[in-house]
């Protein structure tokens, strides 16, 4: 079986032409190019991995995001072929690779180190992987000098050192090496944690330009969900060896399927149902009944009622909202464009509202105020 | 401050220094200054000459030295080959097994070489462990496995083993797991991983313990005395003769120049090339 990288020799011009035709929309030719069939692993007892199906199709940007320890990280290692799985199956295309060890699999990584080798300079680097193949000097080089285009990076820094690059540039060279495998799908395994605030957005950026124009599939792993939305076309959410919720990013965060997806997909007001018969009523909050009924909140509902912060907004006295509570409020933080408040029930309970810079207000220490939400624009959580 | 911090120094080195001059220059010197003394004399107040250098080449004594660096330089190979993967596993795999077998291979040293050697010399010989076991069992005799070269690659190898393995260790540590990964991960298969990334990444290690080992086995003397009987005569041999059984002091000492000479610039042209701050941790 031979399913080795089609060995797409860098053919100079034609290459750079296929990426400029490249300039289309990623889900021009929505056709899997991976299939992960009950993917499961266990080390020692441990389940690392627990039955994971997943398809992507092909030019698509999928990021998968979960705290540490959720599996996401063993699950990379899987598909590109650096850990065996227990059981399952991962299909590329039509053939099957589980058994295929990582050399022989025309996946590649950007390790979250990115694993550049110290003893080679930029353009050795970039053309590793076309030495492995044994392509003619020449050509490797005209290739690494596209790809030192392509990342952005100057040509002189073909014969640059790797310990003479700041850590924005030494990203691009792992990505150019990367490339210039040529993968079918490329894998990421938070190339970017390791950078500052400013730089990672920036390059954040770049590499979703980078995926439109070179077409290629990319699978990012992440646990910073802020990246996640960025980047990808769809997100995974991942928890404990299985995929929580997986949807596109606006999907995820306004409709989650589950209180950890809310939570986890930054801030949020969640009010538990109250399970006591009669009406439909909500913890810390009043609902209006006319409101719920139009909502289609039947008595009996279980589950949460999420607001997201800048779905809530500070009552005026006398205004009404379909859902509204009283509190003091706490604090005031700026963000920039927005602002947000802290808001204190009585129950406890700490509202969180995010206003944009506009209609900030003015308040005192210890000042009463009405918060509230329209169901409109809330999201139910049905519990499982 | 600087001042004094210099001249405390100088102080504090001082002691080595004298100590290196008294033990390890002046003897040097007097032998350089009685390799150009004429033959069989036993004192330094004589006029110059080369006589020793040209008997050396007349009387075929570089044969001798061209033994010692074949059979040191087939030993370094063979060492090295066999090192690597012990030193590997020890660096990368076997984890805290690696102690047991470091205070193992570190024991061996605890005990002299000659008798270990020995050791050999009643395991190899005619009448020995194996001819002897062999003879009993089957009925036919043979001559022994002593006295000739391979053995005393053999006892070279088993002998200077350590010093292999543990520079080599040493330096396959430092080359880093994930530069490994990426490189089979971007299609390298296994050789090309050692040749591209392990290879020159554990540099260091590898040029320390083949200049050790190979310092080592060319002045080595006691395995061809002892396992290879007279089947070879090793420099070291013909140096020792020359100050003993040959009486004559100026041609053991051109013998010894040459030796010092030529294994010298081997290792010099070693050193120049190896960063020891590397291997020594001070950076990465």
């Amino acid at each position: 079986m031979n399913i080795a990288a089609p060995v797409r020799l860098p053919a100079g011009k034609a290459d750079l032409s296929r990426q400029a035709e490249a300039l289309r929309p990623t889900h021009m030719n929505a056709q899997p190019i991976l299939r992960v069939v009950d993917l499961k692993k266990t080390f020692d007892g441990f389940t690392a991995l627990d039955s994971v199906n997943l398809t992507v199709d092909d030019g698509e940007f999928l990021a998968i995001v979960g705290p540490s320890g959720s599996g996401k990280t063993t699950l990379i290692r899987l598909l590109v072929g650096m850990e065996e799985q227990t059981s399952g199956e991962i299909w590329l295309r039509d053939s099957r690779i589980d058994n295929v060890p990582a050399n022989k699999r025309p996946t590649c990584m950007v390790f979250q180190s990115l694993a550049l080798f110290p003893h080679r300079s930029v353009g050795e680097n970039i053309e590793f992987p076309l030495k492995i193949r044994g392509v003619d000097p020449a050509l490797r080089r005209a290739r690494a000098l596209e790809l030192l285009d392509l990342v952005r990076l100057p040509q002189h820094y073909y014969g640059k050192r790797i310990q003479q690059c700041s850590g924005g540039e030494r990203q691009r060279v792992a990505l150019a090496r990367a490339l210039a495998f040529d993968p079918e799908i490329l894998f990421f395994d938070e190339p970017l944690s390791a950078l500052d605030f400013r730089l990672r957005k920036m390059l954040e950026k770049e590499l979703k330009d980078l995926h439109q124009r070179t077409g290629k599939t990319f699978i990012y792993i992440t646990h910073s969900l802020e990246e996640a939305m960025v980047m990808s076309d769809r997100i995974a959410i991942m928890r404990s060896g299985r995929f929580e919720q997986l949807g596109p990013a606006e999907e995820i965060y306004a409709k989650p399927k589950s209180r950890f997806v809310a939570e986890f997909m930054g801030e949020v007001n969640l009010f538990r149902a109250n399970g006591n018969g009669g009406t439909v009523s909500f913890e810390h909050v009043t609902v209006d009944p006319a409101a719920a009924a139009k909502r289609g909140l039947r008595p009996g509902f279980s589950g949460d009622l999420m607001a997201r912060p800048e779905s809530v907004r500070l009552l005026k006295p006398g205004e009404r909202a379909d859902v509204m509570a009283t509190g003091i409020v706490e604090s005031e933080y700026l963000l920039g464009s927005r602002v947000q408040y802290l808001v204190r029930l009585a129950s406890g309970y700490k509202v969180t509202v995010e206003l944009s810079r506009e209609n900030r207000v003015t308040w005192e220490p210890g000042q009463s105020m009405g918060v509230g939400f329209d169901l409109d624009r809330a999201h139910l959580i049905q519990e499982a | 401050m600087e001042r004094i911090n210099q001249r405390l120094g100088v102080l504090s080195a001082l002691p080595v220094v004298v100590f290196l001059a008294a033990g390890f220059l002046a003897p040097l010197c007097v032998v350089a200054a009685f390799s150009i003394m004429p033959q069989k004399v036993f004192s330094l107040a004589n006029l110059p000459d080369f006589s020793s250098y040209a008997l050396m080449i007349q009387e075929g004594y570089w044969e001798s030295l061209l033994v010692s660096l074949a059979m040191a330089f087939a030993a370094t190979f063979i060492l090295f080959v066999i090192c690597w993967p012990l030193a590997f596993a020890m660096a990368k795999v076997f984890g805290r097994f690696t102690l047991v077998l470091t205070i193992g291979v570190v024991m061996t040293l605890f005990v002299s070489e000659n008798i270990r050697l020995f050791g050999w010399v009643l395991t190899l010989m005619k009448g020995g462990l194996i001819e002897g076991y062999w003879r009993s069992w089957t009925g036919q005799s043979f001559d022994g496995l002593l006295y000739n070269v391979p053995v005393i690659i053999f006892g070279l190898v088993y002998v200077y083993l350590p010093f292999m393995l543990f520079p080599l260790a040493q330096g396959i540590a430092m080359v880093p797991d994930d530069a490994r990964q990426a490189a089979f991960d971007l299609g390298a298969n296994r050789w090309q991983i050692f040749r591209e990334v392990e290879l020159p990444l554990s540099a260091p290690g590898i040029a320390v313990g083949c200049l050790i080992t190979f310092v080592l086995t060319a002045g080595a003397i006691a395995e061809s005395k002892l396992l290879g009987g007279r089947a070879v005569i090793v420099i070291s041999d013909e140096i020792e003769r020359s100050f003993t059984y040959g009486q004559n002091w100026p041609l053991g000492s051109a013998l010894a120049m040459t030796l010092i000479a030529v294994v010298g610039s081997f290792a010099i042209f070693g050193v120049t090339r190896i960063d020891l701050d590397a291997i020594m941790g001070r950076k990465r």
